[in-house]
């Protein structure tokens, strides 16, 4: 516990260095006014956390500190921290994979480029390691040589992988897939999707169908999408969880890279939009660096020196 | 794909219009909501304040307040403003006549280099240049397999040594490009952050040792405020050339192009807008600007018709349209020649007026087939004749083509609504329609 939030901490620093350290620095000896407010404006939004979800921060802040007859700028640190956590509010949903049904089926998907074959890596080694029965799914047939990527992890973490050829039918890897998950007894069947822009109609009709498809041949297991974002994305974030939830539905988010340098701060502004939880957090390239997402240490993290 | 933004600047624009004298409140009232929009798209904060400034100055200090569309001005200010903001004129890449050239790719994990790499040597032999493709990626499981495979998909030499550092490698290949006549070497680069500082290290080191003719940073136009950072950081350290903007295809509102030219000065040169291979297009600031104020980008899709479509044939087709003896045969073929052209949903946007339009509603490429089949069901005497088609034909056209005979009605009306708007634009003496183009 204590290992993980110290790690959250360190590659959060980055991200403190834009959000609290710049905050701490302009509220230090000063009043509450709309200046100091106006300059946290700026903080957040060069955040990514968004015009909406910022002017509501500030509102909130703006409101307590009259209600609590607050005047000092560096009260705003402990109001703001408040106010982040309950705005990431819900617990993380607890990554279950323990499903009374086997198998349940993790189905990975996202717009090109935000790191899904690496974090299905992770995630395999991650059940793996603790005792689940996992198989992956090879359905992204489109890109160049991303069943080889993905059979590399498949190796390294020591599961199973169900995979054809480039250029194959991905809803018909996904069937076989299914149906070897069931024979074989598998825990978990984690499914891996060529990435696409959510604007293009015919690759989301494609995602639907892989998940038709897979309701199909476990018509008893639990299917959920999980959709992964890149952590250095902007307020496009919003139209991809939309629309990702709209085609497959979308039971939790995991938002990779968040060790560059503006991170995170898209996460709230999601959170004040839509209801999705976030599963994990990708922290960087190393296999363990894939964290469960807990709300109150992330706020904290953000807000600890 | 700056849709969303073009549509908050219309609506704003819109009161302005419905106002017909414009105050200095007035104009201020629209540019805090430009304002917004702008932060909205991840335009960098510091970069959206300082373009609001300068578009406020000028329309309150120019003649506007006073002109007679001074809605209109203001949009030409912003319009302007925006071409400034994006780099003023479209910047090339570095030509490649000294052999051999070396283009060197970098960027972060996931923004699309390997991909750049590839449409580059496409394009390059295209122009029957002879490019080299290099696997300068030793870290990403497969990566080295991509970049082959893409090479192979195109016929381009690749080249990769095995358990080399990423440095050596660069080396080698460009020493390999001098004896065997390549004209353009394409280094592509393990994706890194900006903060690693070793991965960093490594590419100013491979900068070193092969002095590229141009250095590309590919930027994901989906990227955050970071955008900034990430380009100033590798600026700093590189010195790159130029900027590609990656995944333009999708909805983003790509601020970041907004931000990345204005902090670092580099200008962006290209712009990546698909997975397919020959999907790059030149960076043109101004088109770009005239799409996000919603005057849609009818140049490009001018030239993209001009260099797909057979000139001839759109003539001929002119003159029938003219003449009114437009049939269900060339239908067929202008629906041919329009699919080579890409995807129809992106020729849409190109479209001015359409981006907006057809918000929410989406091209199903599959309509169009369904059009197709219905069209091929026909015998070429119907085709020509489509007054021809009774009951029982339309019955033998709905089963051979797997439809209802609803459906083959709908398309039977279409058309006949079709040829009536050419007859009627053929009275009123319709000119000015751009060779080549689709004229419904």
């Amino acid at each position: 516990m204590l290992n993980s939030f110290e790690k959250l901490r360190r590659s959060l620093s980055k991200t403190k260095a834009s959000i609290l350290g710049k905050i701490t620095q302009v509220v230090s000896r000063r009043k509450i006014d709309d200046d100091l407010l106006d300059e946290i404006e700026q903080i957040l939004i060069e955040a990514d956390v968004g015009v909406k979800a910022t002017m509501r921060l500030i509102e909130s802040v703006r409101e307590s500190a009259h209600a609590n007859k607050l005047t000092e700028g560096e009260d705003i640190i402990n109001l703001l921290q408040q106010e982040i956590s309950k705005l990431l509010g819900r617990d993380s949903a607890e990554a279950e994979v323990v499903s009374p049904v086997k198998p349940a089926v993790w189905l990975i998907v996202g717009v090109n480029g935000v790191g899904k074959t690496t974090t299905i890596g992770k995630l395999a080694t991650r059940f793996a390691a603790s005792g689940q029965k996992v198989l992956i799914a090879a359905c992204d047939t489109f890109r160049a040589a991303a069943i080889d990527q993905i059979t590399i992890w498949a190796e390294r973490s020591g599961v199973d992988i169900i995979k054809s050829q480039e250029g194959a039918d991905p809803a018909s890897v996904a069937f076989d897939a299914a149906r070897a998950a069931k024979a074989r007894g598998a825990d978990l069947l984690i499914v891996d999707t060529a990435g696409r822009l959510h604007t293009k109609t015919n690759l989301m009709e494609e995602l639907k169908k892989i998940r038709r498809v897979v309701n199909k041949a476990l018509p008893d297991s639990p299917v959920l999408s999980k959709l992964i974002i890149d952590g250095s994305t902007g307020q496009n974030a919003l139209n991809q969880v939309r629309v990702f939830t709209d085609a497959v539905g979308c039971d939790g988010l995991i938002i990779t890279k968040l060790d560059g340098t503006a991170k995170g701060g898209v996460l709230l502004a999601i959170a004040e939009e839509l209801e999705v939880p976030v599963d994990f957090i990708g922290l960087g390239e190393s296999v363990d660096d894939l964290q469960e997402f807990n709300p109150e240490q992330f706020a904290k993290a953000l807000f600890t020196q | 794909m700056f849709d969303a933004l073009s549509n908050r600047l219309e609506l704003v624009f819109k009161k302005l219009r419905g106002a017909g004298r414009l105050s200095e409140k007035n104009i201020k009232d629209a540019m805090r909501e430009v304002r917004q929009a702008l932060l909205e798209a991840d335009v960098n904060y510091k970069v959206a304040r300082d373009f609001v400034k300068a578009v406020e100055a000028k329309a309150v200090g120019s003649d506007v307040l006073k002109s007679i569309e001074p809605g209109q001005q203001v949009v030409k200010i912003v319009h302007d403003e925006l071409v400034t903001l994006l780099g003023g004129k479209a910047e090339p890449l570095a030509p490649v006549t000294k052999t051999p050239t070396v283009y060197m790719i970098c960027g972060l994990q996931g923004s699309g280099k390997t991909t750049l790499t590839g449409k580059l040597a496409l394009m390059n032999k295209r122009k029957s240049k002879k490019p080299l493709m290099v696997a300068a990626d030793i870290y990403r499981p497969a990566a080295v397999k991509q970049l082959k495979v893409l090479a192979d998909s195109i016929d381009v030499e690749h080249f990769h040594i095995e358990g080399k550092s990423p440095q050596k490698i660069c080396q080698e290949a460009v020493k390999y490009a001098e004896k065997n006549f390549i004209d353009l070497v394409i280094l592509d680069t393990a994706g890194r952050l900006h903060v690693d500082d070793e991965l960093m290290k490594e590419l100013e080191e491979i900068k070193d040792l092969v002095k590229p003719d141009e250095l590309l940073l590919v930027a994901d136009a989906m990227t955050g405020q970071d955008a900034v950072n990430i380009a100033k950081e590798f600026h700093d350290r590189l010195d790159i050339t130029g900027v590609v903007l990656s995944k333009l295809d999708g909805d983003a509102r790509g601020g970041a192009a907004l931000s990345i030219r204005q902090v670092t000065g580099c200008p962006i040169k290209l712009a990546s807008v698909g997975e397919k291979l020959s999907e790059l297009e030149p960076f043109h600031p101004d088109r770009l600007a005239s799409r996000i104020l919603g005057m849609g980008d009818i140049v490009s899709l001018v030239e993209k018709a001009q260099d797909t479509i057979d000139m001839e044939a759109a003539e001929k087709m002119q003159k029938k349209i003219l003449k009114a003896q437009f049939d269900f045969e060339d239908f067929l073929e202008q629906i041919q020649q329009i699919r080579k052209m890409g995807p129809l949903e992106n020729l849409m946007g190109m479209i001015p007026g359409v981006g907006k339009a057809m918000k929410g509603i989406s091209i199903d490429e599959k309509d169009v087939n369904r059009m197709m089949a219905i069209v091929q069901s026909m015998t070429t005497e119907e085709r020509r004749n489509p007054r021809l088609i009774d009951g029982s034909r339309k019955k033998r056209i709905a089963v051979g083509s797997g439809n209802s005979v609803q459906t083959v009605n709908q398309l039977l009306k279409q058309f006949a609504t079709m040829q009536k708007m050419f007859n009627n634009m053929n009275k009123m003496k319709f000119k000015g329609m751009p060779k080549g183009l689709m004229p419904f």
